[in-house]
């Protein structure tokens, strides 16, 4: 089987399936479609990944040659990308399903309808080579994630959902005018020719606004510091499937994209030296590490404390990148990628926990870890990830980021980064303790633990986290090749 | 506005010419301005003209909003497939070449189709936001009246 | 004045910032959405006015005619007019469904989120606590 036939089948498959299961009544088969769809997009990046640790493979729409033609240009590091989305899509719908039964039981049709969008769009800003296609599936997700999280409960879900989208349609206009920018200079939308064309015209005001421009739309979605202000309400009162994906995937793509426009578009030693992108990124970077701890330790509401956490993480992702050596670039995308089975296991558990509590702020769920352990046990390991622990993924970040901050020269950064583990040690901490030290408060009646259904696929998570602590082949070596693919030689 | 004569007269005169405007900027879509976009939301103004003069329920009678939900799937679903019919024929999704002989035929055939797809979802969606707007208020009283009750 | 045949990229900085101010510094809702409207409708000009070459004419294939204007950015900006127009559509959904759930669409009558009292919580499996919300 040619792989490259196949590959933007991982964004079809969704695209397809999504008006179809708008169609589709009831529960279970709109659930069954949306998971049948992530399967297969998880199966086509898997064969995938090893093909592109090899070299890039591109896919040219309706046969017309690039630069002509959109093209979908996969390479190892979207191929990462990509396979992190869709594993993070198939593993957690398991789990969502009995969940979403509870939080959101009418219109189920609509609802997956939506996530496969969204879904559809995060894979397809991924894989495309073609500028202007971000754009596009960047608003197709953008739009699916506004609906979906004004699908919560609490009524502030609706308030969250509005920001988020007037600040998501502001920074997708940045990103579209530094998009216009580079056509109006080269002619081109193709980002592999327009690497090839903007070394000409580089010394230009135009260049130079467009990669500001660029910069600071992507650095709205990916929630850079100080442009982070939609994340914490946005993830505290979407449903609880929709914070559990967001914070796994949403972020990384914008992520990724900066990456490729900094990296393989305008290319490395102009991004860094044009425009002083290091320090700007670097100090965005440690504010937003240190305000993201910081906020967390006092938030009532679990969820909305791990949003903050989620600021400082992005926080260390950037601050990798802004190392701008490979090393950094490296330590960056393997945080990326830990991140992701980190939140996502956080937000599984606080998930559960709701469905049988019915809340998710501190107060109400002391005394929990007597009641539901399996969960709360899954909580605390998932922490200890968080915290960077040995053994856990979030350790093996967390030392290649150090390490790719002394080899910089930057030695300071290794205090900043460990100053802020410590702060998330505290809040990983008040939630063990109230959960377990803590009596129940009078209110709450008291629950048992969560079915196997939910168990399971949050243990299947939870355990990612050791697995990548200690097999790192996949997570390390494929954050190696995107890196080198990013940087394309040069050091 | 069903009682004012003038707005009745002009309706009834104009509404179908826009209906017939909206498939002519369809159809010529591929040699001079227009195509699915534009023709779709002309569509559904003239619909969405006739909703405001003779009101929503008659509208909804004429176009009821089921089928505008299934007519938005359907124009996206046709796309695909004719995105998908050029990877059964052998080529690349989108591809048109291989769906007729003549290559200038195959073109013009999988734009127009294309287009067509999109002309469907936007006219369906452009009077779903109309149906869906113009019916909260009444579901909202519906919805108080039946918790009074 | 840097020359009026750049009137087309004055009449795009003035619009956008118009409508920038209007997202950033009016509280009602609706004057948000419209003002996004506005911020992106300038990008649409400055877009299309890239696209046009002097002495251009329409990109219509005839005889006669040897310079057009370029086509591409004619069907990149109508990609994002659609996206636009969705967007507004859901802005305005939005809208509406804060003003039945909180009463108005006014930024200073709205609570601030984060200040308000204990979160609503759902009618949980054993959940003794809070009302449903809106």
């Amino acid at each position: 089987m040619n792989i490259v036939e196949w590959l933007p089948f991982s964004v079809l498959v969704p695209l397809i399936a999504a008006p179809v299961c708008a169609l589709m009544p009831g529960r279970t088969v709109p659930w069954l479609l949306a998971f049948l769809a992530a399967l297969t997009s998880l199966l086509i990046t898997a064969i995938a990944l090893p093909v592109l640790w090899q070299g890039e493979i591109s896919y040219p729409f309706g046969n017309w040659p690039p630069p002509i033609g959109i093209e979908y240009r996969v390479d190892a590091a979207n191929g990462l990308v990509a396979l992190l989305v869709a594993a993070v899509a198939s593993f957690v719908l398991p789990w969502a399903r009995t969940i979403n039964n509870f939080e959101v039981p009418e219109r189920q049709g609509i609802f997956y309808a939506l996530f496969l969008l969204a879904f559809a769009g995060l894979m397809g800003i991924t894989l495309t080579g073609d500028a202007f296609n971000v754009f596009v599936f960047l608003e197709i997700s953008s739009l699916s994630t506004y609906a979906l999280i004004a699908h919560g409960w609490d009524r502030r879900a609706l308030l969250a959902s509005f920001r988020y989208l007037i600040m998501g349609t502001v920074g997708a206009t940045f990103l579209l005018i530094g998009i216009g920018f580079l056509y109006m200079m080269t002619g081109t939308l193709n980002m592999a020719d327009l690497a090839e064309r903007l070394p000409e015209v580089r010394d230009t005001t135009t260049v130079r606004a467009a990669l500001a421009f660029i910069v600071v739309g992507l650095g709205l979605k990916l929630a850079l510091f100080p442009l982070h202000l939609w994340l914490p309400n946005a993830y505290a009162y979407a449903p609880n499937f929709i914070t559990v994906f967001l914070a796994a995937t949403a972020t990384k793509v914008a992520l990724y994209v900066m990456l490729r426009f900094v990296f393989t578009v305008f290319g490395y030693d102009y991004s860094f030296f044009a425009l002083p992108l290091t320090g700007i990124l670097l100090t965005l970077a440690i504010a937003g590490m240190f305000a993201g701890s910081w906020v967390a330790l006092f938030q009532p509401n679990l969820k909305r404390m791990l949003a903050y956490s989620s600021v400082a993480q992005v926080g260390y992702m950037v601050l990798g990148i802004a190392l701008a050596t490979s090393a950094g670039l490296t330590a960056g995308i393997l945080h990326l990628f830990n991140h992701a089975l980190m939140k996502g296991a956080l937000f599984m558990a606080l998930g559960t926990l709701f469905w049988r509590v019915g809340s998710v702020r501190l107060d109400d769920l002391s005394g929990i870890g007597r009641e539901m352990p399996w969960t709360m046990t899954a909580f605390a390991l998932a922490g200890l990830s968080l915290i960077g622990v040995p053994l856990t993924a979030g350790f093996i970040s967390k030392w290649y980021l150090i390490i790719a901050a002394m080899d910089a020269g930057q030695s300071w950064l290794v205090a900043l980064i460990v100053i802020t583990s410590l702060m998330a040690i505290y809040y990983i901490w008040r939630v063990v303790e109230a959960a377990w030290f803590s009596p129940a408060p009078e209110t709450r009646t008291p629950v048992s633990e969560a079915p196997l259904s939910l168990l399971i696929p949050l243990y299947v998570v939870v355990a990612a986290n050791f697995w990548f602590g200690i097999d790192t082949r996949l997570s390390v070596g494929g954050a190696e090749a995107a890196a080198r693919a990013l940087l394309g030689g040069s050091p | 506005m069903r009682t004012n004569g003038i707005l009745r007269v002009i309706a009834r005169f104009l509404i179908p010419l826009i209906m017939l405007f909206a498939l002519y900027i369809q159809f010529h879509g591929e040699y001079s301005p227009g195509g699915g976009f534009q023709a779709g939301v002309v569509f559904a103004a003239a619909w969405i003209l006739f909703a405001l003069i003779y009101g929503l329920d008659a509208a909804l009678e004429v176009i009821p909003e089921r089928a505008q939900f299934v007519l938005a799937c359907l124009g996206v679903l046709l796309y695909c497939f004719v995105g998908l019919l050029g990877v059964i024929l052998g080529g690349r999704f989108l591809d048109f070449r291989p769906l007729l002989d003549s290559p200038h035929a195959a073109q013009q055939t999988g734009i127009v189709a294309v287009e067509f797809g999109v002309g469907v979802t936007v006219a369906a969606c452009a009077m779903l936001f109309f149906t869906f707007f113009a019916r909260r208020k009444r579901e909202i009283d519906a919805a108080e009246a039946g918790d009074d009750a | 004045m840097a020359g009026l045949g750049h009137f087309n990229y004055w009449v795009v900085v003035i619009l956008m910032m118009i409508g920038f101010y209007a997202v950033i510094a009016r509280g009602n809702m609706v004057k948000k959405i419209m003002g996004l409207n506005l911020f992106q409708t300038s990008v649409f000009i400055m877009f299309i006015s890239a696209g046009k070459i002097i002495g251009g004419s329409t990109p219509v294939l005839r005889e006669g005619v040897t310079v057009y204007s370029n086509p591409l950015p004619h069907v990149l900006i109508l990609t994002a007019i659609v996206v636009g127009v969705a967007t507004t559509a859901v802005g305005l959904a939005l809208a509406v469904r804060i003003l039945e759930a909180y009463g108005t669409i006014e930024d200073d009558e709205l609570i601030d989120p984060a200040e308000q009292s204990p979160d609503e919580t759902q009618p949980g499996m054993s959940s003794g606590k809070g009302d449903t919300s809106a």
